[in-house]
Protein backbone atom coordinates (compact mmCIF):
# COMPACT_ATOMS: atom_id res chain seq x y z
CA UNK A 1 0.00 0.00 0.00
CA UNK A 2 2.31 2.70 -1.19
CA UNK A 3 0.02 4.80 -3.35
CA UNK A 4 -0.45 8.46 -2.51
CA UNK A 5 -2.38 11.28 -4.12
CA UNK A 6 -0.57 13.50 -6.57
CA UNK A 7 -1.82 16.82 -7.94
CA UNK A 8 -3.14 16.83 -11.49
CA UNK A 9 -1.10 18.90 -13.88
CA UNK A 10 -2.89 22.11 -14.80
CA UNK A 11 -3.27 23.35 -11.25
CA UNK A 12 -7.07 23.23 -11.13
CA UNK A 13 -7.12 21.37 -7.81
CA UNK A 14 -7.66 17.84 -9.03
CA UNK A 15 -5.72 14.82 -7.80
CA UNK A 16 -4.92 11.27 -8.88
CA UNK A 17 -3.90 8.03 -7.18
CA UNK A 18 -3.21 4.47 -8.27
CA UNK A 19 -5.21 1.96 -6.22
CA UNK A 20 -5.10 -1.82 -6.41
CA UNK A 21 -8.13 -4.03 -5.93
CA UNK A 22 -7.35 -4.73 -2.25
CA UNK A 23 -7.12 -1.00 -1.47
CA UNK A 24 -10.30 -0.32 -3.41
CA UNK A 25 -12.12 -3.04 -1.50
CA UNK A 26 -10.89 -1.87 1.95
CA UNK A 27 -11.82 1.75 1.28
CA UNK A 28 -15.20 0.75 -0.09
CA UNK A 29 -15.97 -1.47 2.86
CA UNK A 30 -15.01 1.17 5.45
CA UNK A 31 -17.00 3.88 3.66
CA UNK A 32 -20.06 1.64 3.33
CA UNK A 33 -19.94 0.83 7.05
CA UNK A 34 -19.79 4.52 7.96
CA UNK A 35 -22.67 5.34 5.60
CA UNK A 36 -24.73 2.69 7.41
CA UNK A 37 -23.68 4.05 10.80
CA UNK A 38 -24.63 7.62 9.87
CA UNK A 39 -27.84 6.09 8.66
CA UNK A 40 -31.14 7.28 7.40
CA UNK A 41 -31.89 10.82 8.46
CA UNK A 42 -35.07 11.59 10.32
CA UNK A 43 -36.67 13.28 7.34
CA UNK A 44 -36.35 10.11 5.27
CA UNK A 45 -37.60 7.66 7.88
CA UNK A 46 -40.68 5.60 7.17
CA UNK A 47 -41.85 4.54 3.74
CA UNK A 48 -39.70 6.45 1.22
CA UNK A 49 -42.60 6.52 -1.22
CA UNK A 50 -44.76 8.36 1.30
CA UNK A 51 -42.39 11.20 2.10
CA UNK A 52 -43.67 14.54 0.92
CA UNK A 53 -40.55 16.51 -0.05
CA UNK A 54 -42.11 19.76 1.12
CA UNK A 55 -43.06 18.48 4.55
CA UNK A 56 -39.67 16.73 4.82
CA UNK A 57 -38.14 20.23 4.73
CA UNK A 58 -39.86 21.07 7.99
CA UNK A 59 -39.12 17.87 9.86
CA UNK A 60 -36.93 18.69 12.82
CA UNK A 61 -33.69 16.92 13.56
CA UNK A 62 -32.67 15.21 16.82
CA UNK A 63 -32.03 17.11 20.05
CA UNK A 64 -29.95 14.48 21.88
CA UNK A 65 -26.31 13.70 21.04
CA UNK A 66 -25.91 10.31 19.27
CA UNK A 67 -25.28 7.44 21.71
CA UNK A 68 -22.62 5.84 19.48
CA UNK A 69 -19.27 7.47 20.42
CA UNK A 70 -18.12 7.65 16.78
CA UNK A 71 -21.31 9.46 15.77
CA UNK A 72 -21.06 11.69 18.84
CA UNK A 73 -17.61 12.73 17.59
CA UNK A 74 -18.93 13.41 14.06
CA UNK A 75 -21.89 15.40 15.44
CA UNK A 76 -20.60 17.13 18.59
CA UNK A 77 -22.38 19.60 20.84
CA UNK A 78 -22.07 23.20 19.69
CA UNK A 79 -22.25 24.71 23.18
CA UNK A 80 -20.49 23.90 26.44
CA UNK A 81 -16.96 23.25 27.65
CA UNK A 82 -15.46 19.92 26.60
CA UNK A 83 -14.45 17.83 29.62
CA UNK A 84 -16.65 19.75 32.02
CA UNK A 85 -20.13 18.76 33.14
CA UNK A 86 -22.77 20.38 30.99
CA UNK A 87 -24.84 23.12 32.52
CA UNK A 88 -28.54 23.27 31.75
CA UNK A 89 -28.20 26.30 29.52
CA UNK A 90 -25.57 24.82 27.17
CA UNK A 91 -27.49 21.52 27.06
CA UNK A 92 -30.57 23.44 25.97
CA UNK A 93 -28.68 25.51 23.38
CA UNK A 94 -26.85 22.44 22.01
CA UNK A 95 -30.17 20.62 21.63
CA UNK A 96 -31.65 23.57 19.77
CA UNK A 97 -28.63 23.83 17.47
CA UNK A 98 -28.67 20.07 16.83
CA UNK A 99 -32.36 20.12 15.96
CA UNK A 100 -31.72 22.53 13.10
CA UNK A 101 -28.31 21.34 11.86
CA UNK A 102 -27.70 17.63 12.45
CA UNK A 103 -29.90 16.30 9.63
CA UNK A 104 -28.14 18.52 7.07
CA UNK A 105 -24.77 17.55 8.45
CA UNK A 106 -25.63 13.84 8.22
CA UNK A 107 -26.79 14.30 4.64
CA UNK A 108 -23.60 16.07 3.65
CA UNK A 109 -21.35 13.46 5.25
CA UNK A 110 -23.30 10.65 3.62
CA UNK A 111 -23.04 12.35 0.23
CA UNK A 112 -19.25 12.73 0.55
CA UNK A 113 -18.92 9.04 1.45
CA UNK A 114 -21.26 8.03 -1.38
CA UNK A 115 -19.16 10.04 -3.84
CA UNK A 116 -16.13 8.08 -2.63
CA UNK A 117 -17.92 4.74 -3.07
CA UNK A 118 -19.18 5.70 -6.54
CA UNK A 119 -15.73 6.69 -7.78
CA UNK A 120 -14.26 3.46 -6.37
CA UNK A 121 -16.95 1.41 -8.14
CA UNK A 122 -16.23 3.18 -11.37
CA UNK A 123 -12.47 2.44 -11.31
CA UNK A 124 -13.11 -1.10 -10.08
CA UNK A 125 -15.22 -1.86 -13.15
CA UNK A 126 -12.64 -0.14 -15.38
CA UNK A 127 -9.91 -2.33 -13.92
CA UNK A 128 -12.04 -5.42 -14.36
CA UNK A 129 -12.83 -4.60 -18.00
CA UNK A 130 -9.14 -4.04 -18.69
CA UNK A 131 -8.16 -7.23 -16.86
CA UNK A 132 -5.96 -5.22 -14.48
CA UNK A 133 -5.67 -5.65 -10.71
CA UNK A 134 -5.95 -1.91 -10.10
CA UNK A 135 -6.55 1.45 -11.74
CA UNK A 136 -5.74 5.12 -11.50
CA UNK A 137 -8.40 7.17 -9.79
CA UNK A 138 -8.62 10.74 -11.08
CA UNK A 139 -10.57 13.30 -9.02
CA UNK A 140 -11.75 16.72 -10.14
CA UNK A 141 -11.40 19.57 -7.62
CA UNK A 142 -14.91 19.14 -6.18
CA UNK A 143 -14.53 15.34 -5.97
CA UNK A 144 -11.19 15.81 -4.24
CA UNK A 145 -12.90 17.97 -1.59
CA UNK A 146 -15.55 15.29 -1.07
CA UNK A 147 -12.87 12.63 -0.74
CA UNK A 148 -11.01 14.78 1.76
CA UNK A 149 -14.12 15.14 3.92
CA UNK A 150 -14.93 11.43 3.62
CA UNK A 151 -11.37 10.36 4.52
CA UNK A 152 -11.43 12.67 7.54
CA UNK A 153 -14.79 11.34 8.74
CA UNK A 154 -13.55 7.75 8.31
CA UNK A 155 -10.46 8.53 10.39
CA UNK A 156 -12.55 10.25 13.09
CA UNK A 157 -14.87 7.25 13.31
CA UNK A 158 -12.04 4.68 13.32
CA UNK A 159 -10.02 6.81 15.77
CA UNK A 160 -12.97 6.69 18.16
CA UNK A 161 -13.28 2.92 17.74
CA UNK A 162 -9.56 2.60 18.51
CA UNK A 163 -10.02 4.82 21.55
CA UNK A 164 -7.65 7.53 20.34
CA UNK A 165 -8.55 10.23 22.84
CA UNK A 166 -5.25 12.07 23.02
CA UNK A 167 -1.86 12.24 21.32
CA UNK A 168 -0.54 9.47 23.61
CA UNK A 169 -3.43 7.24 22.55
CA UNK A 170 -2.40 7.74 18.94
CA UNK A 171 1.21 6.80 19.75
CA UNK A 172 0.13 3.67 21.63
CA UNK A 173 -1.31 2.34 18.37
CA UNK A 174 2.23 1.93 17.02
CA UNK A 175 3.06 -0.42 19.88
CA UNK A 176 0.20 -2.88 19.36
CA UNK A 177 1.50 -6.43 18.81
CA UNK A 178 0.84 -8.05 15.44
CA UNK A 179 -1.51 -10.52 17.12
CA UNK A 180 -3.83 -7.81 18.47
CA UNK A 181 -7.31 -8.10 16.93
CA UNK A 182 -7.31 -4.32 16.43
CA UNK A 183 -4.21 -4.47 14.26
CA UNK A 184 -5.98 -4.50 10.85
CA UNK A 185 -8.05 -1.48 11.82
CA UNK A 186 -4.92 0.29 13.10
CA UNK A 187 -3.19 -0.38 9.76
CA UNK A 188 -6.23 1.01 7.93
CA UNK A 189 -6.22 4.07 10.22
CA UNK A 190 -2.58 4.89 9.43
CA UNK A 191 -3.04 4.18 5.74
CA UNK A 192 -6.06 6.54 5.57
CA UNK A 193 -3.94 9.16 7.37
CA UNK A 194 -1.30 8.91 4.65
CA UNK A 195 -3.93 9.13 1.91
CA UNK A 196 -5.52 12.18 3.53
CA UNK A 197 -2.18 13.89 4.13
CA UNK A 198 -1.20 13.49 0.47
CA UNK A 199 -4.63 14.69 -0.69
CA UNK A 200 -4.49 17.81 1.54
CA UNK A 201 -1.13 18.69 0.02
CA UNK A 202 -2.63 18.68 -3.47
CA UNK A 203 -5.44 21.00 -2.32
CA UNK A 204 -3.44 23.56 -0.31
CA UNK A 205 -4.52 27.01 -1.53
CA UNK B 1 -35.81 73.85 -4.79
CA UNK B 2 -33.56 70.85 -5.15
CA UNK B 3 -30.87 72.35 -3.00
CA UNK B 4 -33.31 73.26 -0.26
CA UNK B 5 -34.92 69.83 -0.07
CA UNK B 6 -31.54 68.10 -0.11
CA UNK B 7 -30.32 69.85 3.02
CA UNK B 8 -32.33 68.04 5.72
CA UNK B 9 -31.38 64.68 4.24
CA UNK B 10 -27.75 65.47 4.63
CA UNK B 11 -28.21 66.69 8.20
CA UNK B 12 -30.07 63.53 9.15
CA UNK B 13 -27.32 61.31 7.81
CA UNK B 14 -24.69 63.22 9.78
CA UNK B 15 -26.67 62.78 12.98
CA UNK B 16 -27.11 59.03 12.56
CA UNK B 17 -23.40 58.64 11.78
CA UNK B 18 -22.58 60.37 15.04
CA UNK B 19 -25.07 58.20 16.91
CA UNK B 20 -23.37 55.06 15.57
CA UNK B 21 -19.89 56.34 16.37
CA UNK B 22 -20.64 56.90 20.07
CA UNK B 23 -22.44 53.55 20.57
CA UNK B 24 -20.18 51.88 23.17
CA UNK B 25 -21.59 48.33 22.84
CA UNK B 26 -20.57 46.60 19.61
CA UNK B 27 -22.99 43.91 18.49
CA UNK B 28 -20.34 41.18 18.14
CA UNK B 29 -19.83 39.44 21.48
CA UNK B 30 -19.64 35.79 20.29
CA UNK B 31 -16.66 33.57 19.43
CA UNK B 32 -16.05 30.25 17.67
CA UNK B 33 -13.55 27.98 19.45
CA UNK B 34 -11.84 24.99 17.81
CA UNK B 35 -10.69 22.30 20.26
CA UNK B 36 -7.71 19.98 20.00
CA UNK B 37 -8.30 16.53 18.60
CA UNK B 38 -5.72 13.74 18.32
CA UNK B 39 -7.09 12.47 14.99
CA UNK B 40 -7.35 15.54 12.77
CA UNK B 41 -4.16 16.12 10.79
CA UNK B 42 -2.32 19.39 11.38
CA UNK B 43 -2.14 20.00 7.63
CA UNK B 44 -5.89 19.39 7.30
CA UNK B 45 -6.77 21.80 10.11
CA UNK B 46 -4.58 24.47 8.48
CA UNK B 47 -6.27 23.76 5.14
CA UNK B 48 -9.73 24.20 6.71
CA UNK B 49 -8.79 27.55 8.30
CA UNK B 50 -7.41 28.76 4.98
CA UNK B 51 -10.19 27.58 2.74
CA UNK B 52 -13.23 28.27 4.96
CA UNK B 53 -12.17 31.52 6.68
CA UNK B 54 -9.89 32.70 3.87
CA UNK B 55 -7.04 33.21 6.35
CA UNK B 56 -3.46 33.51 5.12
CA UNK B 57 -1.27 30.44 5.40
CA UNK B 58 0.64 32.08 8.28
CA UNK B 59 -2.51 32.92 10.27
CA UNK B 60 -4.08 29.53 9.60
CA UNK B 61 -0.92 27.75 10.72
CA UNK B 62 -0.63 29.87 13.88
CA UNK B 63 -4.24 29.08 14.82
CA UNK B 64 -3.68 25.38 14.11
CA UNK B 65 -0.59 25.38 16.37
CA UNK B 66 -2.57 27.17 19.11
CA UNK B 67 -5.22 24.44 18.89
CA UNK B 68 -2.53 21.77 19.02
CA UNK B 69 -0.41 23.18 21.86
CA UNK B 70 -2.93 25.14 23.95
CA UNK B 71 -5.83 22.76 23.35
CA UNK B 72 -8.01 25.40 21.72
CA UNK B 73 -8.06 28.58 19.67
CA UNK B 74 -10.58 31.30 18.93
CA UNK B 75 -10.95 31.13 15.17
CA UNK B 76 -13.65 33.73 14.53
CA UNK B 77 -15.65 36.52 16.21
CA UNK B 78 -19.03 37.92 15.27
CA UNK B 79 -22.74 37.79 15.90
CA UNK B 80 -24.24 34.67 17.40
CA UNK B 81 -25.83 33.76 14.06
CA UNK B 82 -22.47 34.07 12.28
CA UNK B 83 -20.75 31.94 14.93
CA UNK B 84 -23.43 29.24 14.68
CA UNK B 85 -22.80 29.19 10.94
CA UNK B 86 -19.03 28.85 11.51
CA UNK B 87 -19.49 26.08 14.09
CA UNK B 88 -21.78 24.19 11.74
CA UNK B 89 -19.19 24.53 8.97
CA UNK B 90 -16.41 23.32 11.30
CA UNK B 91 -18.51 20.28 12.24
CA UNK B 92 -19.00 19.69 8.51
CA UNK B 93 -15.21 19.57 8.11
CA UNK B 94 -14.97 17.26 11.13
CA UNK B 95 -13.33 19.81 13.42
CA UNK B 96 -14.44 19.94 17.02
CA UNK B 97 -15.87 23.43 17.52
CA UNK B 98 -18.11 25.25 19.99
CA UNK B 99 -19.37 28.80 20.30
CA UNK B 100 -19.91 31.02 23.29
CA UNK B 101 -20.27 34.60 24.34
CA UNK B 102 -16.92 36.34 24.55
CA UNK B 103 -16.15 37.03 28.20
Amino acid sequence: MAGYFEPLSGGDGGAAIALDHVEISILRSLATQLIELIGIDHAAEGDPGEVDPLSALFVEGPTEPPSDPALARLFPDAYGEPGRPEDDESTRLSAEFRRFTESDLRTRKREDLLALVRSLDSIASEAKAAGESGAVLTLKAEEARQWLGALNDLRLAIGTRLDVRDDEGSERLFELPESDPKKPLVMAFFWLGGLQESLVETLMP
Amino acid sequence: MDRVSAMPVEIERTESDEARAVDPVPDVPWITIVHNDPVNLMSYVTYVFQSYFGYSKEKAKKLMLDVHHKGRAVVSRGSREEMERDVQAMHGYGLWATLRKER
